[in-house]
């Protein structure tokens, strides 16, 4: 029996105005799932013309919960996105050309080749680096919180996990702090029902992740990760009932993941009739779709985004692959912070 | 000047940098209300209040990764372990994530982790542990590990200024045993600055936190052997004062390593390599370890005396050195 409050579709234009999303924006939304794909789709080609070192993640399924939850956070927010979370880089405003200069491990990756795929962040915009360690950032995107509540800032922290790293003490030791605490911190579990090839039963024995939430004294809400409207609409409920003290919400978007662990990875162990029946709800075929329905998405716009994105992600590959190798005379610097390093907003 | 025991030299420098600077706040189990398992905190949250002095839950996990987002939002957290034991349980949260924000994504991570540490009073397996070593060997985190009251406070204050992500060990066994004159003003310590603790010429004993007091009394019986010992206080092991260190090793000839940790993969091995390395056409006799035994920290006093190195271990050891 579920015990998270299990919350619906949205169903029309009207209630996504009142969820605070325009027409313009609703393109932008779709835009920036096409782009997340995209960025994905490209990086694998790379990967199989040998020009990105170690293994390739993607997070494709999970383009609706990233997109979703990002757009509703403000722009003095901050969150620790994970592997399945290109999108919430693509939101903040991340450069596509940097993201593949990244995977490719060349200087102007956000990391300049010092850490790989997506464990990268520009802190400039609100976003905290990952680490392998899932989910050890959930307890940093909580102390972010605690900063934030410290100082009576109206900022919230997003911190991201999977089902499977719900299974760790990071989680637990997160969620009983911050709920003893009320801090303003909103955890988002993107359920793909596989951690590696882990299904969900053998990871947690209630029904859904979230259901933990009301023992830590919080709400918990459970939301088809694939319907990005949905995603939004209960994520920025979370992060502004956060903003004005109402404590944490455990959001958990339930998904497929799509393709393997990583890339190499075929993932026989998904049943065929379960990839076929979430294939059925592509995040961005369903959004598609509604957009047609209901915000009249025309022929010519649909066109003219997607040829925008490509044209964005040909332009992008072309310049990262002009970044140049990082110089391994620097390997050594930057171990420890100077004094100059504090010198930026965050620090004063 | 006043002189304050070790301990309140802790909190003297702790409050100093508190008052100062509005970032600074305070995190761990029974900090608060209680002033903290050794009472270094006494009486701060009545002046700082609970958003500044916060009793955690008991989750080291949350406490040095919630420490390390504050950080990075800004703050200068300073979390307490009740002891340094239990750091283990927040080992992924300093050396996967805190210790490596710096290199990997730019993001410096200015915190402190407060350990209590060290042993000689019965406090078993579990509570007693000096593991100092462990994290000297991780890139990207700094070690204290002061011996006076003076350095207690002038180092804290270091630590807590420093852009990094510092432990700052705290001997327990110093805590009320050891008094000193400590400036009231506030002043630093520079980390990564050794101190001679007591000149001589014939060997010299490099070591650190509580083993200094060691080294200390066995000095003084060998200066009835007529052999004059140099004692180099480290002060801190990372980063470590490699120049003083081979100064001293130079100047004497003969070198003891001596340390509280155990032996095998302990601070010590990485001293005595060096000086291996730099200053061995200066060396008159191989360089001596003398360090715990390679076993968990015992509960009895009969086996915890064969366990640390005690007064009459480092006067054996000095005199082999001197006798070379």
């Amino acid at each position: 029996m579920a015990i998270a409050r299990e919350a619906g579709p949205v169903g029309s234009l009207h209630e996504v105005r009142e969820a605070g999303l325009d027409r313009e924006d609703l393109l932008g939304v779709y835009r920036n799932m096409l782009i997340t794909r995209g960025v994905e789709e490209r990086g694998h080609i790379l990967y199989r013309q040998g020009k990105i070192p170690g293994s390739f993640y993607t997070g494709r399924g999970n383009e609706a919960a990233a997109v979703g939850v990002a757009t509703a956070m403000g722009p003095e927010d901050v969150g620790t996105p994970l592997h399945r979370d290109m999108g919430v880089h693509i939101v903040r405003g991340v450069d596509p050309w940097r993201i593949f200069a990244q995977y490719m491990g060349r200087q102007d990756g956000p990391t300049h080749g010092r850490d790989g795929n997506v464990h990268m962040a520009d802190s400039q915009l609100g976003l905290i680096a990952m680490v392998s360690h899932l989910p050890a950032m959930l307890p940093v995107a909580t102390g972010a919180a605690l900063a934030f509540r410290i100082r009576e800032e109206p900022r919230v922290a997003v911190g991201w996990f999977g089902e499977g790293a719900s299974a760790r003490g990071d989680a637990h030791e997160s969620m009983t702090f911050a709920g003893t605490r009320k801090l303003p911190v909103v955890y988002v579990c993107d359920n793909n029902q596989f951690a590696y090839s882990t299904p969900s039963y053998l990871e947690f024995a209630t029904e859904h992740v979230a259901d933990r939430a009301e023992a830590y004294g919080f709400e918990g809400v459970v939301v088809d990760g694939t319907d990005v409207l949905a995603v939004y609409r209960e994520a920025k409920r979370a992060i502004e009932k956060a903003r004005v003290g109402g404590g944490p919400t455990l959001l958990e978007c339930l998904t497929l993941r799509m393709e393997g662990h990583a890339v190499h990875d075929d993932a026989f162990y998904v049943p065929k009739p379960m990839l076929e029946q979430w294939a059925a709800s592509d995040p961005i075929e369903r959004f598609r779709s509604w957009l047609r329905d209901n915000a009249d998405l025309t022929d010519e716009e649909e066109g003219e985004i997607e040829s925008g994105v490509k044209r964005l992600l040909t332009s992008a590959l072309e310049r990262a692959e002009e970044s140049p190798q990082p110089d391994p005379s620097t390997l050594t610097q930057g171990v420890y912070a100077s004094p100059e390093d504090l010198d930026t907003p965050h620090h004063k | 000047m006043a002189e304050l025991t070790y301990l309140q030299a802790i909190s003297d420098g702790l409050r100093t940098e508190m008052r100062r600077d509005k970032r600074v706040f305070l995190i761990g189990e029974d900090v608060g209300v209680y002033g903290g398992a050794f009472k270094v905190s006494l009486g701060f949250q009545e002046e700082f209040g609970p958003w500044r002095v916060i009793d955690a839950p008991l989750a080291e996990t949350a406490i040095v990764g919630g420490c390390t987002g504050a950080a990075i939002m800004g703050l200068r957290p300073v979390a307490e372990m009740q002891f340094a034991d239990f750091i283990s349980c927040g080992w992924d949260q300093l050396v996967t994530v805190a210790a490596k924000q710096r290199w990997r994504a730019g993001t410096p991570v200015p915190m402190v982790v407060r350990l209590p540490s060290g042993g000689g009073f019965s406090g078993g397996p579990f509570h007693s542990q000096n593991p100092e070593s462990s994290f000297a060997h991780v890139p990207g985190l700094k070690c204290v590990c002061p011996a006076t009251p003076e350095d207690a406070k002038g180092l804290l204050i270091s630590a807590i200024e420093d852009p990094n992500p510092v432990l700052y060990f705290e001997h327990k066994h110093l805590y009320r045993r050891i008094k000193g004159e400590v400036p009231e003003e506030r002043y630093s310590t520079p980390l990564g600055k050794a101190r001679i603790h007591r000149e001589g010429g014939d060997v010299s004993v490099i070591t650190w936190g509580a083993m200094v007091y060691t080294a200390e009394e066995a000095a003084k019986q060998l200066d009835s052997d007529g052999v004059s010992v140099e004692i180099v206080d480290l002060r801190t092991v990372m980063p470590w004062d490699k120049a003083a260190v081979l100064e001293s090793a130079r100047k004497t000839s003969k070198v003891l390593v001596l340390h509280e940790d155990t032996r095998s993969g302990g601070f010590g091995g990485e001293i005595a390599a060096t000086i291996a390395e730099e200053a061995f056409e200066d060396l008159d006799a191989p360089v001596k370890r003398l360090a715990a035994p390679d076993t968990p920290v015992p509960f009895s006093p009969t086996l915890e005396k064969a366990f640390i190195p005690q007064v009459e271990d480092v006067v054996t050891g000095l005199r082999e050195l001197a006798e070379y």
